[in-house]
């Protein structure tokens, strides 16, 4: 009976979050978790190599506008991603995280700059993010604490990685 | 026989089941208020505490952190001891802060922590604390919670009487426990009456990074300096020292420096010296003590030895230094909000003294002197008394205030606290405590506005409050709510090491600057790398630098092959995480030192000395994420004549 229950409000919770919502919070303030892209049926490619062009993940980060490339910005970009992420992330190859190289062409702007904002969040209530953190080992993504302009010039940055 | 006591054993324990059924209205009353205690000190799960409290942790040489008022313990600071922790005082970067002109000196006897004060008022920059053995004073920043600067005080010996602070936090004080021959020299101890001197210290503080410089000395009369507190408000611009020891005693003082029927409250004009020295006053002598000094953007501290001192003879500087006759070696010496009163606790009397700051202006006005001590007026007694406080209890060390016109002394040897009016000196209240109380502390208790809703009384013996712990226990600490008439018991705990005296203050007053990372882009470490690309491993003769980069969860790099037997092998590790609360930790097998524990963004360098060929292991010790376990790596070792390459890998 209880987990009849419990099947029925997971697959209550799931349904009405299906369409990317964020999460909600219950009347004693935990949060109850929805995956955000669980629709997404690709579920048997591995998380690295899967196309979720249009999921924008959870975060701050709603819509990005892209503009012609912008070399200050990738500079910039350029030097937080060395200083803050290369321990982990390398151009030509996988390491502890993903490359970057090419990743425009499978996440949203919005996605990227979201994993780089709210990386716990992300892997808690993002289907992509989550299968991701299972692919590379467990290896959680660390918040380094960036703005979310410096966030956006990481994403130019990796704009010119293809 | 026995059979009777058990029979009557049974009809008594009969009956008081019968009396507290019968009596249940009270015993629910009873419950009501224990519970209405336990929501006092109770702080729910999440939920925070509304006050810091920073206790001494006397011989532990290290201050801690308390929340108020649940007496949860947050913190140990390490100040004057090395700290396997943190590896404070074991890594290169900190080991200069334990320096002195004696060497490094890796211990300390912490006394009586001071927050810096503006007008008068806590503002919560630093924390200031005394190294009682070998005579030391350091400043905590309170956005770190780090040791920032260490001070050594030449010519002095068991630094007692400190360090206290002015109320702009223009000087912290430090006055000498012990007089001694100045400057130190080869000379008989019986000579000591008339040869000896106490030197009072006033340490200026530099407002805006608060550096630490000794302003001058001032050399007084060879008594021993017990405890001091500056004036405040009215008074600011003095500093009162209590004495004992005034008949100049060198052995057996517990009954040769108990002759004198009173010793003195010593009141120190330094605002009248501090003009005398900066028109060009004073003599500069020869002495040797250490400076260190740490520096946040390099994360380094650095040692310098200084080779003189300005010292001040307070015969020449007239109406600077006055004596005020205090019966039977008083011990603390504090001075109410308004800067009025100056309490002069007798601990071997059963009455407090109360000096009257006006009444001694105006003594010294009318130059109604009794005498002179080595050239320093000595005033009368009755002319400056302003009233005594006849407690009945035995033993009074130290006061503080609740701003509200009361005021607060222990009592060690009766056990208890002793609540009393100033201006009318009667006494309100009296609670015990368990057992033999030492300081008390309110928090703001030493400035012009305590914030009187606590009072936290330590203790020296411990006996039965807590679980035995063989021999030796750690004292306990009572919290008592003082917002009422009558002061209310809350709660116990236990306390680190021996606190003699602590600072409080309200939490905002430092949640805000509470700094929760450090920037890497900030970082000037010499040794420091800001991309793991920089990584690399240098071989300066028997020397060899690594520069190596933590983050969740790997070592960079983490394979070093080309160390030799008898290299002395520095890791300079930079923690590359950005996120509050995610230090690492690094330790290498057979290490002479400690391991370190490296804040996000900071370079911390551990030293480790290979004795024998092999392949080595090191190790995070701070549990980082999930795959801590794996955070690891390897150091070859080969035999000091090899041809070993040098060089250094991570995921190759």
């Amino acid at each position: 009976m209880k987990s009849t229950i419990f099947f029925l409000s997971l697959l209550f919770l799931v349904s009405a979050c299906g369409g990317g919502t964020e999460s909600q919070k219950s009347s004693d303030g935990q949060s109850q978790q929805s995956i955000v892209g669980d629709d997404n049926h690709q579920s048997d490619i591995p998380a690295s190599e899967r196309i979720t062009l249009d999921e924008k993940g959870v975060g701050p980060i709603q819509h990005i506008e892209l503009a012609a490339i912008d070399d200050e910005m990738v500079n910039r970009g350029m030097k937080l991603f060395e200083t803050n992420c290369s321990a982990c992330h390398k151009i030509d190859k996988r390491f502890i995280g993903p490359s970057p190289k090419g990743i425009m062409s499978r996440r949203s702007p919005e996605w990227i700059m979201n994993m780089i904002l709210e990386p716990q969040l992300m892997v808690e209530q993002d289907r992509c993010a989550k299968d991701l953190l299972i692919e590379f080992n467990g290896a959680a993504m660390a918040n380094q604490n960036m703005t979310e302009q410096q966030a956006r010039d990481i994403l130019e940055y990796f704009r010119t990685l293809n | 026989m026995k059979t009777t006591t058990l029979n009557i054993a049974a009809v008594l324990v009969g009956s008081m089941l019968i009396v507290s059924c019968g009596n249940l209205g009270d015993s629910q009353r009873n419950g009501a208020l224990n519970s209405s205690i336990a929501e006092k000190v109770y702080v729910a799960p999440g939920e925070r505490d509304e006050q810091y409290g920073f206790l001494s942790g006397g011989y532990s040489g290290n201050l801690t952190v308390y929340g108020l008022p649940t007496g949860r313990m947050f913190k140990e600071i390490p100040v004057f001891s090395q700290f396997p922790t943190s590896g404070y005082g074991y890594s290169e970067e900190t080991k200069p802060m334990l320096n002195t002109s004696f060497g490094f000196v890796p211990w300390d006897d912490l006394h009586h922590p001071d927050i810096s004060q503006t007008n008068g008022e806590l503002d919560g920059r630093w924390i200031f604390a005394n190294g009682n053995n070998t005579p030391r004073i350091a400043r905590i920043n309170l956005s770190t919670f780090e040791t920032e600067e260490i001070i050594e005080v030449p010519n002095s010996a068991g630094n007692h009487s400190s360090s206290f602070i002015t109320e702009n936090t223009e000087y912290v004080v430090a006055g000498t426990r012990f007089a001694v021959p100045v400057p130190q020299r080869d000379m008989p101890i019986n000579e000591y009456k008339g040869n000896f001197k106490g030197a009072l210290t006033f340490i200026s503080v530099e407002p805006e990074h608060g550096h630490l410089d000794i302003k001058f000395q001032l050399l007084m009369p060879g008594f021993n300096y017990d405890l001091s507190h500056p004036g405040r408000d009215k008074s600011h611009g003095w500093f009162f020292f209590s004495t004992y020891n005034t008949e100049e005693a060198s052995t057996l003082l517990e009954v040769n420096a108990s002759q004198n029927d009173k010793d003195f409250i010593a009141a120190v004009n330094w605002k009248k010296i501090e003009e005398f020295v900066n028109n060009g006053g004073g003599t500069t002598v020869p002495t040797k003590y250490a400076h260190n000094v740490y520096d946040e953007a390099t994360h380094m501290a650095t040692s310098t030895i200084k080779t003189e001192v300005l010292t001040v003879d307070p015969s020449d500087v007239p109406g600077a230094v006055y004596l005020l006759p205090t019966p039977k070696s008083p011990h603390g010496c504090d001075v109410d909000p308004t800067g009025q009163y100056i309490i002069g606790s007798g601990k071997l009397s059963a009455d407090l003294t109360v000096h009257s700051f006006d009444k001694m202006l105006t003594a010294i006005e009318q130059e109604k002197f009794d005498g002179e001590a080595y050239g320093i007026p000595i005033l009368k007694f009755e002319d400056v008394m302003a009233g005594q406080v006849k407690s009945g209890g035995l033993g009074p060390l130290h006061t503080e205030f609740d701003g509200r016109g009361n005021a607060y002394t222990t009592f060690f040897i009766s056990s208890e606290v002793v609540k009393w009016k100033l201006g009318t000196w009667e006494v309100v209240d009296r609670q015990p405590t368990f057992y033999s109380v030492g300081h008390l502390m309110i928090p703001g208790g030493n400035s012009r506005k305590p914030h009187g809703k606590y009072l936290v009384a330590m203790n020296k013996i411990t006996k039965d409050r807590y679980l035995p712990t063989g021999p030796e226990m750690e004292h306990s600490a009572q919290i008592y709510d003082i917002s009422g008439e009558k002061m209310q018991l809350l709660y116990d705990f236990p306390t680190h090491g021996e606190p003699h005296y602590a600072a409080g203050c309200d939490a905002e007053l430092l949640v805000e600057n509470s700094k929760k990372i450090y920037r890497l882009d900030e970082n000037k470490h010499p040794y420091g790398i800001n991309n793991p690309s920089e990584a690399k491993v240098e071989r300066n003769g028997k020397d060899v630098h690594v520069y190596m980069s933590t983050i969740r969860s790997h070592f960079t790099p983490d394979n070093i092959e080309g160390i030799k037997v008898g290299d002395k092998v520095y890791f300079h590790i930079t923690n590359h995480e950005q996120d509050f609360d995610v230090p690492h930790g690094f330790a290498m097998i057979g290490q002479g030192t400690s391991e370190i524990l490296v804040m996000p963004g900071q370079t911390k360098t551990s030293l480790w000395e290979p004795k024998a060929v092999g392949v080595w292991p090191f190790y995070c010790t701070d549990f980082c994420s999930a795959l801590h376990q794996e955070m690891q790596g390897y150091v070859r070792v080969s035999p000091a004549n090899a041809n070993v390459e040098l060089s250094w890998s991570v995921g190759d």
